[in-house]
């Protein structure tokens, strides 16, 4: 299993993290699909530096970096989502049509 | 979830990355999840009569999705990367060299965004009645 095999399972997980993203209906499974893109590139990322001929590890400081932003959104999204959730009473995204109407 | 992050944290070890396999483990695994299952806990308290999970451009979704995968997988086999025939293991001497020197910058504007995600998800989550009790 080489660099196409690592390229070929962090294509898989974006696909089904985008696919979760565009067809789930509950906030909070939405967010968890985005981690699992974050994952993905993460994943490819690493993989990238892994191979290289000549590694300077720049690979690893930006999935380092990756996944702290991905932490910081977990945190906040999530605050948001139970926010919405409390005076909503619902997590279906299709009930948040407030501006719409 | 859980399974796939932690199945993650193990191809990282395969690829020489085991400092950022622990960081997984530490983030994902530890953090993250747990997080998120408190998130399904406070939420989804006895609301039985769920509509289908699934919304309606689903097939729309599935359809661009299937897409995505196959133009990467493709664009995946079909490229010569060049790659080293090995694996180099990255060594956490080399890499914290590279993130305190070239990206030290990064790293601390990172510290400042996750002092803002801190004082951001209190301020969200706190309740009303409690400002009103504060006040």
């Amino acid at each position: 299993m080489g660099l196409t095999g690592y390229l070929v399972v962090s294509a898989l997980l974006f696909g089904i993290g985008s696919f979760g993203f565009l067809a789930r209906r509950n906030a909070i499974l939405m967010l968890i699909c985005i981690e699992l893109m974050l994952n993905a590139v993460n994943l490819s990322l690493v993989a990238f530096n892994a191979y290289l001929p000549d590694p300077d590890n720049i690979g690893g400081v930006f999935s380092l970096l990756v996944m702290a932003v991905a932490a910081a959104e977990a945190t906040v999204g999530l605050a948001l989502v139970i926010a919405i959730i409390r005076t909503r009473q619902t997590p279906e995204v299709d009930e948040y049509s407030d501006l719409k109407e | 979830m859980m399974v796939c992050f932690g199945s993650l944290a193990g191809m990282y070890l395969l690829l020489g990355a085991g400092i950022i396999a622990a960081a997984q483990v530490l983030i994902y695994l530890g953090a993250i999840s747990v997080l998120i299952l408190f998130a399904i806990m406070l939420t989804q308290a006895g609301d039985a009569n769920l509509p289908s999970p699934f919304h309606r451009q689903a097939w729309l979704a599935l359809a661009v999705s299937v897409m995505v995968v196959a133009l990467i997988t493709f664009t995946a086999v079909t490229t010569d990367w060049g790659a080293a025939a090995e694996v180099t293991v990255i060594s956490l001497q080399a890499l914290s060299q590279v993130l305190f020197t070239d990206y030290a910058l990064p790293f601390e504007i990172l510290s400042l965004l996750l002092l803002a995600a801190i004082i951001g998800a209190i301020f969200l989550a706190r309740r009303p009645e409690e400002d009103e009790e504060a006040n």
